[in-house]
């Protein structure tokens, strides 16, 4: 093992002379309570750490990250003339924020800090305390010999925009929106349903208090729409987005309405006057029917409706113009084209939603095949005083009322074959279903089949004991099938549940007129493209990454761009307004800055070196590089660079280097993790 | 397409039709099933729960000579077994599944097979079920190419039985619960399907043997369901299934007072059929419940029209709700 800086570093262009000799370096290695020290034997990695050139002193103790911690590294700044400090601990994630205060409390440019994941990428990942203490070794060995190269750095600032885009006009989405626009920033509100709501707009009553959906969901809508500080853009797209926090700018296409929205009242006589009647498989969830020319619903924001061109008899075949005809004030305009718009934001707020669990994939229960099986959503909309059949609990005939409800919980979720996870709504929407069957059709009976039920929210337990006392029944167990085959004589006619009782410890049929399949939540079929489309993080089962489970829910790993209600996981209505509120209240805190503090980890071009290749032109995804015709050189725009190092690598001059990752700083690194490459022990990692 | 072909002992006998019909079938399409030379039973489905180590060597045995004989014979190296009785295609499958997974299981098995002077390499053979094969390799588009005399007029209960799409050892090649690939190959080939609930529902298996009564009325509810649904035959894929539906058929109706007279034919012989085949080159006239009346059928009438194309306008006065929208098959 050579503590000689590799020669290559030297023909570095960026490398300074003196990189590498005469550094002071102090090493701290954490205990993290027994998270680090129950694998990795910290005491002797601060030891061999020690020894290695240019550490002056190396300690381990048992949270750096405390004050105490933090007041160690200080006191030996001063006292022992420190000029680089490595802390092996946690996930840069969690504190390098920290220590890098606690250099500068002291008088240290904090990027002359750099830390060891021995936690997440060590002691968390292995067992074996031999191996993970090899290396927390080469870890920190890695980490002195890059820290012994890096410069002192002075943070960008930039002015933060006060607009913000808020994608999303579900309650997540209204109630973000709302909030900044109350504070007084103003707010781009894009959907891209013809009309704002959302899920939450089809419902008809919220559990556990039973309060009407439209009446406490239409006012927000109204103060959306009518809010000074709020641009509402419905039937719109989000297509682009560039920039970095505090600047983005966001290409969005409004897509044509055909209906001139200054001169529609919203009187609805072309909705009327429509020939044309299809399913609606949006908004009635395939249950109503709608026009070509239409409103989601009678109260929708914003009032104007919307031509569906693919089933619009003049779009197809060039003749109708009903709606042209009896419009009072010449609204219609069958030439209207999409348009494209640039907004110029700070931050953006991704309340996108979910979407229902197809319960086709579940053919044994029936959906589509047998006509009185129905998702929960399409209950919603039955139950609805708004819905296909005013409220009216009717089977699939629009007329039979049913006497026996089977109502079938976690139907895609908490099950291995779709989603293992919970959509935790449904268990209460059931519970609200079952009271609605008994307010609607008080003779009828409601049976619940369900694997646990899952009640936990303010009021929702004393609700589910409300249901209970309604006489409702409860069958522990998940249902094998509904099926139309009768056994018998008692089953003809109608749909039969077969389950096991887990509580009776018996198989059971039980005859039902109705079934509704509590269908869970999924993410949006598009969620892994809006999330590249906005540079964010999806999990296995598409759901936006925030950057924190616990501490930081409704902000992700890109700065300025934030998440909001069900687009991060399912969540009821309850809790996607208070992430709503939530990821408002902190864009109005970054918004308050004013200016932001920007990592300098920018590149910058050696206009010696370039050759005018251009390569980085293209390459950059930012944009951030500019070419000079008249030198024939690139140069980047510092302001622009988000620091990824595509450019970096991809110039064939080594003219580009990105500050703080500079080769002799990245090149240093790799030969310190690898110090003991030339011994004959390796590492393997071995399955079991 | 050439395969290693495993009929397991049903189709010696019992079964004959189905052995008759499908290599008659593979004839037409193209298809070369080769038998395993001096195969073993498979064991059925006892033989596993008496010794555990013995039934996996006896089912490696045809593994063995199943891979020996049809490996690298088209240059691909993993050889290609089929099986068309279901408890044959899951003992084969299960156990190539095991002894892939573990290690340990294989060497046993291995010593075992060296008494006989074979050996096993797990992962050499990938063990299909017929229907897998005739629908995935060879397609609905060349079966449907081969049609010479569309079903029309026959309404048929696709009938899978509980083991061919359960097992997920290799790769399951239809939804557990209510498969649809014998449906669209029905349909495929001109006749009518039927909903039919209990498709994958149990036949009674080897309970006809050991408790009557519990069999009976197994293959009572799947003869009630296949007439409820105003089905001309059931059609099935496994020997076990076929042998309790129309061998039992008499028994049931004495025993519950039913009139059933339902036949029971295999896939392959109604493929048979279609491509133009006599029916006795298809094996017909091996069932019980004699299949000609329903199969007279044939081309005499037009489908019924027993369910009507959902409507896409409501009539007038009409207060029903619309349908949910099916994806698009075929």
């Amino acid at each position: 093992m050579s503590a000689e800086t590799p020669n290559r570093a030297r023909h570095d262009p960026h490398a300074t002379p003196d990189a590498g000799h005469g550094e002071r370096v102090g090493v701290y290695v954490c205990h993290c309570g027994h998270n680090i020290a129950n694998t990795v034997a910290v005491e002797e990695v601060a030891r061999w750490a020690g020894e290695q050139p240019n550490v002056v002193v190396a300690r381990d103790y048992k949270f750096m990250c405390s004050s105490l911690g933090q007041e160690l590294i200080e006191q030996d700044i001063q006292q022992l003339g420190l000029n680089r400090v490595v802390v092996a601990a946690c996930s840069p994630h969690m504190h390098e924020k920290t220590f890098r205060s606690a250099c500068q409390r002291a008088g240290l440019n904090p990027y002359l800090f750099e830390m060891a994941n021995i936690r997440e990428m060590g002691s968390w990942a292995t067992d074996d305390r031999e191996a993970a203490t090899q290396k927390a070794r080469a870890q920190v060995k890695g980490a002195v010999d890059r820290a012994v190269h890096q410069q002192p750095l002075e943070p960008l600032y930039v002015d933060i925009n006060p607009n913000t885009l808020v994608v999303g006009g579900g309650i997540a989405g209204l109630t973000a929106a709302l909030e900044l626009a109350n504070a007084g920033y103003h707010v781009y509100l894009v959907e891209r349903d013809s009309s704002i709501g959302g899920h939450m707009a089809k419902l008809d009553k919220t559990f556990p208090t039973l309060d009407c959906a439209a009446c406490i969901l239409t006012p927000k809508m109204v103060d959306v729409a009518n809010h000074p500080n709020i641009t509402l853009m419905t039937w719109s797209e989000v297509i682009a987005v560039h920039g970095y926090v505090g600047n983005f700018t966001v290409r969005v296409r409004k897509k044509a309405r055909y209906i001139k929205e200054d001169l529609c009242t919203g009187c609805g006589t072309c909705v009327e006057k429509c020939p044309v009647r299809i399913i609606d498989q949006n908004f009635e969830v395939g249950l109503g029917y709608r026009k070509a020319v239409y409103r989601n619903f009678p109260q929708a924001v914003p009032k104007y409706p919307v031509i569906d061109t693919a089933n619009c008899t003049f779009f197809q075949r060039g003749k109708c113009r009903a709606c042209e005809i009896v419009c009072p004030t010449d609204a219609i305009d069958f030439n209207q084209k999409d348009q494209i718009v640039d907004l110029e934001v700070g931050n953006i707020i991704l309340a996108t939603g979910y979407e229902q669990f197809d319960a086709r994939r579940v053919p044994q229960y029936g959906y589509g095949r047998l006509a009185n099986v129905f998702t929960s959503m399409e209950f919603e909309r039955m139950v609805n005083a708004a819905g296909p059949t005013a409220g009216r609990v009717v089977l699939r005939d629009g007329v039979t009322v049913p006497k026996r409800i089977g109502i079938i919980h976690c139907v895609g979720s908490r099950d291995k074959n779709y989603h293992e996870y919970c959509s935790r709504a449904c268990c209460m929407a059931a519970l609200k279903f079952a009271h609605l069957v008994h307010e609607r059709v008080p003779e009828a009976e409601v049976f619940n089949f369900y694997i646990d039920i899952r009640a936990s929210g303010k009021h929702y337990e004393e609700f589910y004991h409300r249901v209970l006392s309604e006489s409702t029944h409860f069958i522990r167990g998940r249902v094998a099938e509904v099926t139309d085959a009768a056994r018998g004589p008692g089953e003809e006619g109608q749909l039969i549940i077969q389950v096991e009782d887990t509580l009776i410890g018996k198989q059971r049929r039980i005859p039902v007129d109705m079934v509704i399949l509590m269908a869970g939540m999924e993410s949006r079929k598009d969620a892994r493209q809006v999330a590249a489309l906005f540079g964010l993080g999806c999990d296995y089962d598409g759901w936006f990454t925030e950057r924190h489970a616990k501490l930081d829910p409704v902000v992700t790993m890109t700065e300025g761009i934030l998440v909001a209600g069900a687009c991060q996981g399912p969540k009821a209505i309850p809790e996607s307004v208070a992430q709503g509120s939530a990821a408002a209240a902190r864009v109005a805190g970054m918004i308050g800055q004013r200016v932001m503090k920007m990592e300098p980890v920018r590149a910058s071009i050696d206009a010696a070196s370039c050759s005018g290749c251009r390569i980085c032109n293209t390459l950059c995804p930012y944009h951030a590089i500019t070419f000079h015709e008249d030198r024939k050189v690139s140069e980047v725009i510092t302001a622009l660079c988000q620091g990824c190092g595509a450019c970096v690598a991809a110039c064939p001059s080594a003219a580009i280097s990105g500050a703080h990752f500079t080769r002799d700083q990245v090149l240093a690194q790799i030969e310190g993790i690898l110090w003991d490459a030339r011994q004959p022990e390796v590492l393997w990692l071995e399955p079991q | 397409m050439r395969y290693g072909y495993y009929p397991g002992c049903s189709l010696e006998r019992n079964a004959g039709a189905y052995h008759t019909s499908l290599m008659a079938v593979a004839a037409q399409l193209g298809v070369e099933f080769a038998e395993v030379d001096d195969w073993n039973c498979c064991g059925a489905t006892e033989f596993i729960a008496v010794n555990r180590l013995r039934a996996y060597a006896l089912v490696s045995r045809n593994l063995a000579l199943a891979a020996r004989q049809t490996t690298g014979s088209n240059g691909a190296s993993q050889g290609q077994l089929v099986a068309p009785c279901s408890a044959c295609y899951l003992n084969l499958s299960k156990v190539e599944h095991y002894l892939s997974e573990s290690p340990a299981l294989a060497s046993d098995v291995n010593n075992a097979l060296a008494a006989g002077g074979l050996s096993y390499e797990p992962g050499s053979l990938r063990v299909r079920h017929l229907l897998d094969v005739m629908v995935n390799d060879v397609g609905y588009e060349k079966v449907a190419a081969r049609v010479r005399r569309p079903l029309h007029g026959l309404r048929v209960a696709p009938y899978y039985g509980c083991l061919v799409v359960r097992p997920g050892f290799q790769g399951r090649f239809d939804d557990p619960e209510y498969p649809t690939s014998l449906d669209r190959l029905m349909r495929t080939l001109g006749a009518t399907v039927v909903d039919f609930p209990l498709k994958a529902h149990c036949c009674g298996g080897h309970m006809t043997q050991i408790s009557r009564d519990v069999a009976l009325e197994l293959i009572r509810r799947l003869l009630k369901n296949a007439a409820d649904y105003q089905a001309d035959m059931i059609v099935t894929l496994c020997p076990m299934c076929q042998l309790n539906l129309d061998a039992f058929q008499e028994s049931v109706n004495g025993l519950f007072g039913t009139e059933y007279r339902i036949p029971i034919l295999f896939f392959t012989q109604l493929m048979g059929l279609a491509f133009g085949l006599s029916p006795a080159a298809v094996g017909i006239g091996k069932e019980f419940i004699d299949a000609r009346p329903a199969l007279a059928k044939i081309g005499a009438a037009a489908p019924a029209a027993a369910e009507a194309a959902p409507r896409r306008k409501p009539r007038r006065g009409d207060q029903s709700l619309p349908l949910p929208q099916m994806p698009e098959e075929e």
